[in-house]
C-alpha cells in the first residue's frame, strides 16, 4: 500500500525491464526504500536510527559470519581460538573488534530510535503493529547478544551464562530440571556453547526476517513524523530517494565514525577485563556484570530482596525483569492519548524525560556492586519504571490538555520557516 | 481492560519493592581491607595514546625480564618464538633464541614424551605440565597465563606495574586480621591485599645487554610494556588503521552532508 501520489517504478534500463516483468524485485525495493515511497517532509535526524540499526545487523551478519569461519565452539578451545582470530587471522583483530562494538552500537542505535518512538508516540494506531514487531525484535536481540557473549568462553562469559540461566530456576517446581534441560547439563560447558552457537548463528537471520516485517507493517501507513498529524496530502511528503536515503548518509557517517573509534581507539572500553581469563567454574568472578545493555534490566531483577506474598524474591526479581519488557506490547493500549507527539503534550513530555533519567539511573545501578545506596536507587528507580508505564501514563493520558496543533504537516512546516525568517529579518 | 489490569500489576511490583525497601538495611556491611586498598600508579609507555608505537629497546628488555625471572612460574601460551620479529630481531636470531629453550615433544622411536630444542614456530614453554603441578608447586596458588595479563586486570598495565613494584610492609595501624597468612604477602594493590606471589624483583636481578641500570621500578616498567605487547601484538597497527578510517569517515560524511544541503535545497522541512 502507498499514497497515490507515490512514483511509479519505470525500469530504465531493458535488463531491469525484462527483470521486472518476469520477478518485481526492483519495483519492490523501489517501494521500499526508493523513490517509490513517500515520506513525510519533515524528519527530523532522530528518524535515522531505523536505518542505522538496519545498517547496525548487517555489519553484525557479516563480521559474524567472517568470525564463524575461524571460531571454534567448543569449551576446550573457544578461549583460544578467539585469540587466534585476534593474533594469527589477516585482519582478525579488526573483525572480531568490530563485531563486539558493533553489538554496542547496535543497541545504541536501537535504544535511541525506541526513546523515539515513545517521545513521538509512533506505537499510536496506526502503527501498533510496527511497535509490537520492533519489541520482538528487541527480545531476540538481547538473546543473540546474550549468547555471543558466552562464545569468547572467558570468566564473564560463563559467569553470565551461569546467572541468565539461572533466572529458569527461579519458576516453582519445573525451574531446575528446565534450566538442565536447556543448558544440557548442571552447568554451563560444551554442549551449552555448542547451542548457544547454533542459536546465536541461527537468531540474526530470525531478526532480519521481523525487520522486513517492521518495515512491511510501518508501510501500510507510512512513516510517523515529529508533529504525529498523519499526511494529507502530496504536498507533507519528498520520496524516500534521493530526500531521506541522502538524510540517512549523514547519519550513517557519524555512526560510523563513532564506531571507528570504539573499534579502533578503546575496544575493550565497553568490555569487561574478567572476559580475558578463561572461563574457569571452579572460581568465581569477585563481582558479575551483564554488558552495558542489559544493566537496567539487571537493576530491576536485583531491586526485588523481599519474598513479597507467597513469592520468592529471585522469583519476584525474574517476573519483573520479563515484565519490564513484556509491558511494552501493551504501551499502545496502556497510552490513550489520541495525541501522538510529546511536542503538544505538555505532562507526557515531562514524565519521558523522568523515564529517561530513570532508566539511565537504574543503568547505572545495574552496573554498579550490590551495595547502598545503589540498592534503594535500584528500588526507587523500579518503582518509578512500573508507574510510569502502568499507571502514570493511562492517568495522564485522560487529564492532559494537548496543546493546539496545526493543521497539516506542510502548515506546520511552513509555520517554523515563518519563524526563522522573522527571527533572522 | 488493558488499563486496569496493567494498574493493579503495576501496584503489586511497587509494593513488592516498597516492602523491600523497607526491609533492606541502608548501611553496607564494612569492608576494613577497602581502607588498606590503594587505587594503581600510572604507567606511561610509548604503546598508549592516539599515535603509540612499540618502544623496540623496552620490548627486548622486557622479554628478557620475562624469560629470566616471571618463567619460572609463569606461562605465555599465547606467545610464539616467530612473534618476537616485532622486536626487530631477525629469522636467524629468533631461530637461534627458540633453540635456548626446550619444549615438550614424543620420542619418534619409542613414543614416550620427551623434549626438543625450540622452533620459531613453537610458543613459550610453560613451567609447569599442568595446573595440578602449578597448584603444587606455589601453596596451592595456580601462577595465571601472563599472555592477556594486562588487559585481564581491572586498571590494565598501571595495576601489573603498580603490583610488581607495590611490595612492602603491612601499615602499622592495620588490623591484625588483614595480615598476610603464612605463604602470603602484603601488596596494597591487590584487591584484597595479600597474595601468594612474592615479590619477584630485586635491584639488579638481570643485566641488561644495553646497559640500562636494572632498578625494581626500570624492570617492572620493561616487563609491564612487554606484556601489553603480548596482550595485544596489533595494537598499534589498530590505532594506524583507525586514524586512516577515521579520516576516510570524515570525508564520507562531509560529502554526504553536502549532497544532503543541494538535495534538500529547495524544500522547505
Amino acid at each position: 500500500m502507498s499514497f497515490p501520489w507515490a512514483n511509479q517504478y519505470q525500469p530504465k534500463h531493458p535488463v531491469m525491464k525484462w527483470v521486472d516483468d518476469r520477478l518485481p524485485l526492483p519495483r519492490f525495493v523501489y517501494n521500499a526504500v526508493g523513490a517509490g515511497y513517500p515520506v513525510p517532509r519533515n524528519l527530523n535526524y532522530f528518524w535515522n536510527f531505523g536505518v542505522l540499526a538496519g545498517a547496525a545487523l548487517a555489519i553484525q551478519i557479516v563480521t559474524g559470519i567472517v568470525l564463524a569461519m575461524h571460531y571454534a565452539a567448543n569449551a576446550g578451545v573457544a578461549f583460544n581460538s578467539v585469540e587466534h582470530i585476534m593474533r594469527d587471522v589477516n585482519a582478525g583483530w579488526f573483525i572480531r573488534y568490530a563485531h563486539m562494538n558493533g553489538a554496542s552500537m547496535f543497541f545504541i542505535v536501537v535504544y535511541l530510535h525506541i526513546f523515539r518512538g515513545l517521545y513521538y508516540g509512533s506505537y499510536k494506531a496506526p502503527r501498533e503493529m510496527v511497535w509490537l514487531l520492533g519489541v520482538v525484535i528487541f527480545l531476540l536481540m538481547m538473546a543473540t547478544a546474550f549468547m555471543g557473549y558466552v562464545l569468547p568462553w572467558g570468566q564473564m562469559s560463563f559467569w553470565g551464562a551461569q546467572v541468565i540461566t539461572g533466572f529458569f530456576s527461579a519458576i516453582p517446581g519445573v525451574g531446575e530440571p528446565m534450566r538442565q534441560w536447556l543448558l544440557g547439563g548442571f552447568a554451563p560447558d560444551n554442549a551449552a556453547l555448542n547451542r548457544f552457537f547454533s542459536l546465536h548463528y541461527l537468531l540474526p537471520f530470525v531478526i532480519l526476517g521481523v525487520v522486513i516485517l517492521h518495515i512491511w507493517a510501518l508501510h501500510i501507513p507510512g512513516s510517523s513524523n515529529p508533529t504525529g498529524i498523519e499526511v494529507k496530502d502530496e504536498q507533507d511528503t519528498v520520496p524516500f530517494h534521493p530526500y531521506y536515503t541522502a538524510k540517512d548518509g549523514v547519519g550513517l557517517g557519524v555512526f560510523l565514525m563513532i564506531f571507528a573509534v570504539l573499534t579502533f581507539f578503546t575496544p575493550n572500553l565497553l568490555g569487561h577485563a574478567d572476559n580475558y581469563i578463561q572461563a574457569n567454574p571452579l572460581s568465581t568472578p569477585a563481582h558479575i556484570v551483564p554488558e552495558w545493555y542489559f544493566w537496567p534490566f539487571y537493576a530491576i531483577l536485583r531491586a526485588f530482596t523481599f519474598n513479597f506474598l507467597w513469592i520468592d524474591a529471585k522469583l519476584w526479581g525474574v517476573i519483573a525483569m520479563f515484565a519490564a519488557i513484556a509491558l511494552l506490547f501493551f504501551l499502545p493500549w496502556l497510552d490513550g492519548s489520541p495525541v501522538k507527539s510529546s511536542t503538544y503534550r505538555p505532562l507526557n513530555k515531562i514524565f519521558f524525560w523522568i523515564l529517561l533519567f530513570d532508566i539511565g539511573l537504574l543503568g547505572v545501578c545495574g552496573m554498579m556492586p550490590a551495595e547502598q545506596p545503589w540498592v534503594i536507587f535500584s528500588q526507587i528507580g523500579a518503582i518509578y519504571y512500573f508507574a510510569h508505564f502502568l499507571i502514570i501514563l493511562p492517568i495522564i493520558s485522560r487529564i492532559e490538555r494537548p496543546l493546539p496543533m496545526p493543521g497539516s504537516i506542510t502548515e506546520a512546516v511552513l509555520a517554523k520557516h515563518a519563524d526563522k525568517s522573522s527571527a533572522t529579518a | 481492560m488493558v488499563r486496569p489490569l496493567g494498574f493493579l500489576v503495576g501496584l503489586g511490583f511497587i509494593a513488592a519493592l516498597v516492602m523491600a525497601i523497607l526491609t533492606t538495611p541502608l548501611g553496607n556491611e564494612p569492608n576494613a581491607s577497602k581502607a588498606f586498598h590503594k587505587e594503581p600508579r600510572k604507567l606511561a609507555l610509548a604503546s598508549d595514546g592516539i599515535a603509540p608505537h612499540w618502544d623496540i629497546a623496552q620490548l627486548q628488555r622486557g622479554m628478557q625480564v620475562y624469560k629470566e625471572v616471571c618463567s619460572a612460574c609463569h606461562s605465555l601460551k599465547l606467545v610464539a618464538f616467530r612473534d618476537i620479529q616485532a622486536f626487530g630481531y631477525t629469522e636467524g636470531q629468533v631461530k637461534s633464541f627458540a633453540k635456548g629453550f626446550q619444549v615438550p615433544s614424543i620420542n619418534p622411536d619409542t613414543g614416550e614424551p620427551a623434549t626438543r630444542d625450540g622452533l620459531s614456530s613453537d610458543y613459550f614453554p610453560s613451567p609447569y605440565a599442568n595446573d595440578v603441578a602449578a597448584a603444587a608447586a606455589n601453596g596451592n596458588a595456580i601462577p595465571p597465563d601472563l599472555s592477556l595479563i594486562t588487559k585481564a586486570r581491572e586498571g590494565g598495565k598501571n595495576y601489573i606495574y603498580s603490583l610488581l613494584t607495590g611490595y612492602q610492609n603491612p601499615p602499622a595501624n592495620m588490623p591484625k586480621e588483614l595480615h598476610p597468612g603464612p605463604g602470603l604477602h602484603f601488596n596494597p594493590y591487590f584487591p584484597n591485599l595479600n597474595l601468594a606471589m612474592a615479590q619477584p624483583l630485586q635491584n639488579d636481578q638481570v643485566t641488561y645487554a644495553d646497559g640500562t641500570k636494572a632498578t625494581v621500578d626500570q624492570m617492572a616498567s620493561d616487563v609491564t610494556a612487554f606484556l601489553v605487547w603480548t596482550a595485544e601484538p596489533k595494537l598499534v597497527k589498530r590505532v594506524q588503521v583507525g586514524w586512516a578510517v577515521l579520516l576516510y569517515l570524515l570525508g564520507f560524511t562531509a560529502l554526504t552532508f553536502l549532497s544532503y544541503r543541494t538535495i534538500w535545497a529547495n524544500k522547505e522541512h
